[in-house]
């Protein structure tokens, strides 16, 4: 594997792990809002 | 082996998802959300999305630690040697970290978004699946799949669990239809790949006790599962729907059966372990209808 391959993984792991925890940060907030409204 | 630091640098997110067993994962998903939909109250949509989402990665979780457990064993069998870790993709000790995360992150999601009781059942599978089948019994018993299939039979209990945090008769009579299921579905492809599990040193029943007694309690179990599958269509108020055709696929699978028993070769064993996963999601997809119709 050439040093452009690896680098194009490295940044697309890079944004899958930023899409991830920005979801989870959402997932989160929404659980916390659906809970305080009594919808669990 | 390439270094672990080099095989982290190749690495692509397919990778990663890969080491979640996604074709596993959707079996799991499918029946887990079929439990949850069978319970008899919901919470909030947003919270029944979340619980399945918790289901399929718990069951990913599992996956990644089980790969990284078996990554011996995984090189030497032709169905497992194109994986993540073997290939040199990724290395052994980032998959372990990656499927512990995920399982810390789907169980305490579950805990916090649904009830104690369902985040302790995912707990439970996961423990069940990485520790007691993959670490425990897979290499040293004949009745590893057997013991083992709890972990995959757990999830329509969750999915309920999700919903109601009771437990009730009907996803205990759905868990133990998926338990009876996994030893004909598991040995039918065992029947066929003796010699990958063999090469890997995986104590399976053809192995162990032979073919003809693996194809006899394959017809044993089957015949087992009959009144297991038709038993939840009474449950649910003895629906038509589900009854007629559950039974007639109950039927079918006590024919594949005695036709594996029948042959020499390996034809209606690959035939057998193909029509196994239909037949249960067709029965958990009846499920679902007979429910949703109320026929």
């Amino acid at each position: 594997m050439n040093e452009n391959e690896k680098d194009r993984r490295r940044r697309q792991r890079s944004w899958a792990l930023f899409a991830a925890l920005i979801g989870f940060v959402l997932l989160m907030y929404a659980i916390t809002i659906v809970r305080v409204k009594g919808g669990g | 082996m390439m270094a672990a630091g080099e095989a982290a640098a190749g690495a692509s997110v397919g990778d990663f998802l890969a080491l979640l067993k996604p074709r596993v994962m959707s079996l799991v998903v499918f029946t887990g959300a079929a439990g949850l939909y069978l319970a008899p109250f919901h919470p909030h949509p947003l919270l029944c999305a979340v619980a399945i989402l918790c289901i399929a990665l718990a069951a990913g979780a599992a996956g990644a630690i089980n790969m990284w457990y078996d990554r011996d064993i995984d090189a030497v069998m032709a169905r497992t040697c194109a994986r993540p870790i073997p290939r040199g993709s990724v290395a052994p000790e980032t998959a372990l970290t990656f499927g512990l995360i995920v399982a810390l992150f789907s169980v305490t999601i579950m805990g916090l978004a649904l009830n104690g009781l369902a985040a302790f059942l995912l707990g439970f599978t996961i423990f069940f699946y990485a520790v007691i089948y993959t670490m425990w019994l897979k290499r040293r018993t004949p009745q590893n799949i057997v013991i083992g299939g709890l972990a995959g039979a757990l999830p329509p209990l969750i999915g309920w669990e999700a919903a109601t945090g009771e437990i009730a008769p009907l996803p205990l009579l759905l868990t133990l239809l998926i338990f009876l299921w996994t030893p004909p579905h598991f040995w039918a492809l065992a029947l066929w790949r003796a010699r990958d599990y063999a090469a890997a040193g995986v104590p399976m029943m053809p192995l162990t006790h032979g073919e003809a007694s693996t194809k006899r309690q394959i017809l044993l179990y089957t015949i087992v599962l009959v009144p297991v599958t038709v038993a939840p269509g009474l449950l649910i108020g003895g629906s038509l729907l589900y009854l007629i055709p559950a039974f007639t696929l109950a039927t079918i699978f006590v024919a594949f059966a005695v036709a594996v028993i029948r042959e020499d070769g390996y034809r209606w064993a690959k035939k057998m372990f193909g029509y196994s996963i239909l037949h249960l999601f067709l029965l958990f997809l009846l499920l679902t209808l007979a429910k949703g119709t109320g026929l």
